[in-house]
């Protein structure tokens, strides 16, 4: 099951100019570019593990690139995703966050059912990738 | 081709008649250098080239030649000629003072105008900035540096200080590598400008012939002359609302030639330096006159005064420990 987080990922995979345009156009608003990646896929996990740190002070956009071309290198099976953060006052927060590597095989999620108190049902949702540790479930 | 080449230097360009092929609405085939040259922008710059830097008739000739191989290789790639992509890195060598940071800058507007450098901004570091201080600490260090130039200009200033022979567990050599494998691979990406003085710089690239032979353009700055000296502090001076009168201009053409002759002495820094101690010395005068309130033409001003008070015309070093060569 292909994930839909983000901008762009109801798209085609971006290709690596479309990624370049995006993170200019990001750099070019003022907003820092910061590439994350997981291995996890549940959507309320926000918090991706950083490549690096945030990058500032970039003003093209071959230099995230870089930073991306040696981030797929070592996690190129995971998920790696790239937003722009404005810190600019009132909004100080992620303005752009979008899909910018994907496993080649995304198992999707099983929907699990908790039998609770009376006929009360839970619902949750959890990623088939998740049942093996971290840093084996996509290789 | 070659009539309209010539009119991209500006004392031909009145002179040279537009060449057939040149003609504005010329046939499909056909290139107008002229016009691509008024539509880079680059006639702006190099007109503030020339009434910003004094002198350096050289450099700017050098300048005006690389603009126009740019433009003509841009021409060519439109008729599908080959194409070698231009090696623009550079070497400024000088003594300090001569314009080499100035130029870098200038550097950048006129690639980035000319579409081979994507944002034309310059970088400016010094071997702190690309050398770290442990194992491991350096090749991050210069990527990160590299990172930031991307698109622009990087300037290195000091260059040689990257490679120090005598100390073999010296990082620098890392940093050197990994700069020269950026020279060769992304030279689309960056354009790298080493500056340094000339002797020092000369044994720099014969340690790393590398370097020689990535860099395409060896550029030497040459010393200011007396009177060109007198007009750049002039320049400095309009440009802050000072000026000389006419004794005081006499006396610091006087200082110049005196202060040339002395040891650590920096051109177009030294004269900056000798005008902001001229200033200073401006204001305690003022300050300790009291026959009424000061002009306009009392605060602009700088006396003879002023600068004869300076230790050069005494015989000694005007400043011994705030000018060494840097």
């Amino acid at each position: 099951m292909r994930l839909t987080q983000g901008t762009f990922s109801f798209l085609p995979d971006l290709t690596d100019e479309q990624i370049t345009a995006q993170v200019q156009y990001c750099i070019d608003q003022g907003w820092a570019v910061n590439i994350e990646f997981t291995d996890d896929p549940h959507p309320r996990n926000t918090y991706w593990d950083m490549w690096g740190l945030p990058m500032f002070d970039i003003r093209d956009a071959a230099g995230v690139m870089g930073e991306l071309a040696s981030c797929r290198k070592v996690y190129g099976d995971r998920y790696i995703r790239i937003s722009g953060f404005d810190a600019s006052h009132g909004w100080e927060s992620v303005r752009l966050s979008f899909i910018v590597n994907r496993p080649a095989n995304e198992p999707g999620f099983a929907l699990e059912r908790q039998e609770s108190d009376g006929r009360r049902v839970r619902y949750t949702t959890r990623s088939y990738a998740t049942q093996l540790p971290e840093g084996e479930r996509y290789s | 081709m070659a009539a309209t080449l010539m009119a991209i230097s500006p004392d031909a360009a009145d002179v040279a008649p537009a060449a057939p092929g040149a003609a504005p609405g010329a046939a499909p085939g056909a290139v107008d250098l002229r016009a691509d040259f008024e539509a880079s922008g680059l006639p702006e710059i190099f007109d503030q080239l020339d009434q910003e830097m004094v002198g350096l008739a050289p450099i700017k000739r050098r300048l005006r030649e690389i603009a126009a191989l740019l433009l003509v290789d841009r021409a060519r790639q439109r008729f599908g000629l080959a194409v070698g992509a231009p090696t623009l890195h550079m070497s400024f060598t000088g003594n300090p003072g001569t314009g080499k940071t100035t130029l870098a800058l200038k550097m950048a507007a006129i690639l980035h105008r000319l579409g081979y450098v994507r944002r034309g901004h310059l970088v400016t570091v010094t071997r702190d900035d690309l050398v770290g201080q442990y194992i491991g600490h350096t090749a991050p260090k210069t990527k990160e540096v590299l990172k930031r130039a991307a698109g622009g200009v990087l300037f290195i200033d000091e260059a040689y200080y990257l490679y120090r022979p005598e100390n073999e567990r010296d990082y620098g050599q890392e940093s050197i590598e990994i700069l020269l494998q950026v020279m060769e691979n992304q030279r689309d990406d960056l354009v790298v400008i080493l500056a340094g003085y000339a002797d020092r710089m000369d044994r720099f690239f014969q340690a790393n012939p590398g370097f020689r032979s990535r860099v395409a353009h060896h550029i030497d700055f040459p010393d200011y002359g007396e009177e060109e000296l007198l007009e750049i502090g002039e320049r400095q001076l309009e440009a802050m609302n000072y000026r000389l009168s006419p004794q005081a201009k006499a006396v610091f053409a006087q200082y110049i030639a005196l202060r040339r002759g002395q040891p650590h002495f920096a051109n177009g820094r030294s004269i900056r330096n000798a005008l902001d101690r001229a200033r200073l010395r401006q204001a305690s005068r003022l300050f300790q006159r009291d026959d009424g309130p000061l002009s306009v033409d009392d605060l602009t001003v700088i006396e003879a005064e002023d600068i004869l008070a300076s230790r050069v015309f005494a015989g000694t070093p005007d400043s011994q420990v705030g000018e060494a060569p840097s």
